[in-house]
């Protein structure tokens, strides 16, 4: 609070009134150039006003000379990020797979690119990075329901799986050994525990040649006779550590009794040719490419 | 009570408002031109002689090669900013280490801190670039409109021709100097005869037009007409070096005990009574930021001692002696005023701790600097997905890790993992799984490398396992560098 204005006895200088602890604000007038400043700003602040978007009314706002918006700006930056990246997008579109993949540049653009394509179209069930979910199989590992070389997983993007829409889709079933009937419910248990023995798992309580007959007759012309699998069938490997539907005992019976099927949409018509050819080689960088 | 009202009965205050007592101060004060005089004596001659190394140093540095071999920049300073190197003689510093330029801001500090708490204002009064640069076009100024007198008289005089001419000369001077300044710098940041060449050639591009014009435009403004209102109003740096000064510090002092009481002096007039102080105004007249020393040390002061040398020319055709002002400590006035002569107080706890604050954090870098390593490793491990489990039960681990060779030759280092039992390494790309890979790095440049680490369900401790990638230099190629980095191994809970 200004209390009494008064001269400092030291300094001459007159004070401001200000007072803390007994320490006496001087009153220094500012430099008029400094004021002059303060007025140079509220000249350029003005030529703002008129040159970018400025005082906005109901309707609408004064738009400035320049015609300048953050949409028409980003259009811009964006017209010019298309412009800059098409040459490597249009090489893309044309190559083959392996050609694009043995040019460390133009891997890197594709990479990158079927990176930010993989996050938006495929993350939701493959989780990022290709990690898989329960159902969803895991991109990154070292199996492969339908191959993975880039010709198959560009196959699988393009036309899906399990998708009626499209004529060349992956397709694979197996049969409902318990909901249909065809097996009864001790041979299905029996099944499951050879089956996860095949991987290692104890084959404890069951009889084993009665089993292994039983795997022969009604698993073994997909799944092979040592559970290896068939891609050609879309028939997962059986001897592995890998389950997509979980790899207990439980999960595996309830596959046996009433297989689930995933589906996959077939992105041939949603995306375009350098897209899916990015996303390709992004999941065949994964981990599990062949 | 009669019922009649008595005026006088009422007592006068003495009080005005605050807003009529606010309206008798200036609320913006006009500049007061200053017309500093030539001077000549030992502080000119300091002062003269650090303008010239300064601005000799400044000019000339961008000039100086140094040979770093084949494809590397000969300039021995230079700030490369797209390739991202700085090169300091036979210092390259990467964007990584620009923890350098703190620790050389920090030795600044305390460089300044201790000559401050020593010796005063001499930063500011001989080797700031203010100071040395308005000295520049104060002497431009001199030499085409003459010293104070004539430079008042031509301020104050009408706009002739001959005024018209020495004002254009002067502000053409000022200009070539501003854009000789502006160019110089930019030297800084490219390669200076390249550079030049271009310029001559027209050949401009458009950062470089805006770095010189910017700097041309400061030079200008700042030297040209700003002076010493930089020093009063802008900078800082007066504000707080007040903290570092005491009653030991030397700061340009007026021996007020032996000067007052100051007077004219007529010729054959009783002396007696009279101090040393003719009050001729000499070092007002000099001083470039327009006080008067005699009134005690204050903020304008920038302790450039020139009024010292003015002071001394005056004292020695009187025949009286000098340092009437003085390069002096307060204890020192004190002590002689009571006619002793006590000596100067260098070593003090300040300056000493300063000082070997200085030592110790200018040895810190140069040491760091010294033994700092010419490769580097970073891992940057994948979280998406942590961990892959393999289809023979294995886990598997992404990491991202980056080789920086700072050496000028491509480098071959094999790359180990170190407390993860029976783990193997893939480097993508190149296939195969292996206990130690090798990774060629290049030369200059940071060489990323996508790796799997590969390791046994059964070995891992959990969730969690601490491991060390391990990078070590072919030793047949040099002397053995290794670099560690510690991360963990992710896999599924146990």
């Amino acid at each position: 609070m200004p209390t009494k204005i008064e001269k400092d006895a030291v300094s001459g200088q007159d004070t401001t009134g200000h007072e803390w602890d007994g320490i006496k604000e001087l009153n220094t007038p500012l430099p008029r150039w400094w004021l002059y400043v303060l007025y140079a700003t509220i000249v350029i602040s003005i030529g703002y006003f008129i040159l970018y978007p400025a005082i906005p009314w109901g309707t609408g706002y004064t738009e400035g000379l320049l015609g300048h918006t953050e949409r028409k700006a980003l259009e811009k930056s964006m017209a010019a990020l298309r412009a800059s990246r098409a040459v490597y997008v249009d090489e893309i579109a044309h190559a083959p797979l392996d050609e694009i993949r043995a040019q460390p540049k133009l891997l890197e653009f594709a990479t990158a690119g079927g990176k930010s394509a993989f996050a938006d179209n495929c993350a939701p069930c493959h989780a990022g990075g290709g990690a898989g979910r329960p159902g969803f199989p895991s991109l990154a590992d070292d199996i492969w329901l339908w191959g993975g070389k880039l010709a198959d997983i560009e196959r699988t993007i393009r036309h899906g799986v399990r998708w009626d829409k499209d004529e060349d889709t992956r397709v694979s079933d197996m049969p409902r050994f318990g909901a249909d009937n065809i097996l009864a419910p001790a041979q299905i248990e029996q099944l499951a525990t050879y089956v996860l023995s095949l991987s290692g798992g104890a084959a404890e309580g069951i009889d084993i040649a009665a089993a292994a007959a039983l795997y022969a007759e009604n698993c073994a012309s997909c799944h092979g006779p040592a559970g290896q699998g068939n891609r050609e069938v879309g028939a997962p490997r059986l001897a592995d550590a890998v389950w997509l539907y979980g790899g207990s005992r439980e999960a595996v019976t309830r596959q046996i009794a009433a297989p689930r099927h995933g589906v996959m949409p077939a992105w041939g018509g949603r995306l375009d040719t350098a897209t899916i050819k990015m996303l390709t080689l992004y999941v065949h960088s994964l981990g599990g490419g062949e | 009570m009669d019922g009649t009202p008595d005026p006088n009965a009422i007592a006068i205050e003495d009080a005005e408002s605050v807003r009529a007592q606010r309206k008798k101060l200036p609320l913006y004060t006009p500049r007061v031109k200053v017309f500093p005089k030539r001077v000549s004596g030992v502080f000119r001659r300091l002062k003269t002689t650090a303008l010239v190394v300064l601005l000799g140093i400044y000019y000339l540095a961008p000039w100086l090669r140094w040979d770093r071999g084949p494809g590397a920049p000969d300039q021995a300073f230079l700030i490369d900013m797209p390739s991202r190197r700085a090169y300091f003689l036979w210092i390259e510093i990467w964007p990584q280490e620009v923890y350098y330029l703190a620790g050389l801001l920090i030795v600044g500090a305390f460089g300044l801190f201790l000559v401050t708490s020593l010796f005063g204002r001499v930063w500011c009064g001989f080797t700031c670039p203010q100071t040395v640069w308005t000295d520049l076009f104060m002497w431009v100024e001199r030499w085409v409109e003459g010293d104070r007198n004539a430079r008042i008289k031509l301020d104050q005089g009408a706009w002739t021709a001959a005024k018209i001419t020495k004002r254009t000369i002067k502000h053409l001077l000022w200009l070539l100097i501003a854009l000789l300044t502006g160019g110089a710098w930019i030297l800084y940041f490219h390669d200076a005869p390249t550079l030049v060449q271009d310029l001559l050639h027209l050949e401009i591009d458009g950062a470089v037009l805006f770095f010189i014009g910017l700097f041309t435009a400061t030079t200008y403004l700042l030297a040209g007409f700003a002076r010493e209102q930089v020093c009063t109003y802008m900078c800082p740096w007066p504000r707080f070096q007040a903290a570092m000064l005491d009653e030991d510090t030397l700061t340009v002092t007026y021996e007020e005990w032996r000067g007052e009481p100051r007077g004219h002096r007529k010729k054959d007039q009783d002396l007696s009574g009279l101090g040393d102080c003719v009050a001729c105004n000499q070092c007002v007249a000099v001083c470039p930021t327009g006080i008067d020393i005699r009134d005690g040390s204050q903020l304008e002061c920038i302790g450039c001692a020139l009024c010292v040398d003015a002071c001394n020319s005056v004292m020695a055709a009187l025949g009286r002696p000098p340092d009437l002002i003085t390069y002096d400590s307060v204890s020192r006035q004190l002590g002689r005023e009571q006619g002793a002569t006590p000596g100067h107080r260098l070593v003090r706890p300040r300056t000493v701790m300063y000082a070997v604050l200085l030592l110790l954090i200018g040895g810190a870098i140069l040491f760091s600097l010294w033994s700092r390593p010419s490769v580097g490793l970073n891992v940057i491990r994948d979280r998406n997905p942590l961990f892959v489990k393999l289809s023979d039960g294995s886990i598997r681990n992404g990491f991202t890790v980056k080789i920086l060779n700072k050496q000028r030759r491509q480098r071959d280092f094999a790359l180990a993992v170190n407390g993860l039992s029976d783990a193997t390494v893939t480097v993508v790309g190149q296939g195969g799984a292996h206990s130690t890979v090798w990774l060629a790095a290049d030369p200059d440049a940071v060489t990323p490398f996508r790796i799997f680490v590969t390791a046994p369900a059964r070995r891992l401790e959990g969730k969690s396992t601490p491991f060390l990638f391990v990078i070590r230099e072919n030793a047949a190629d040099g002397p053995e560098e290794v670099q560690r980095h510690e991360t963990v191994f992710r896999g599924p809970v146990k």
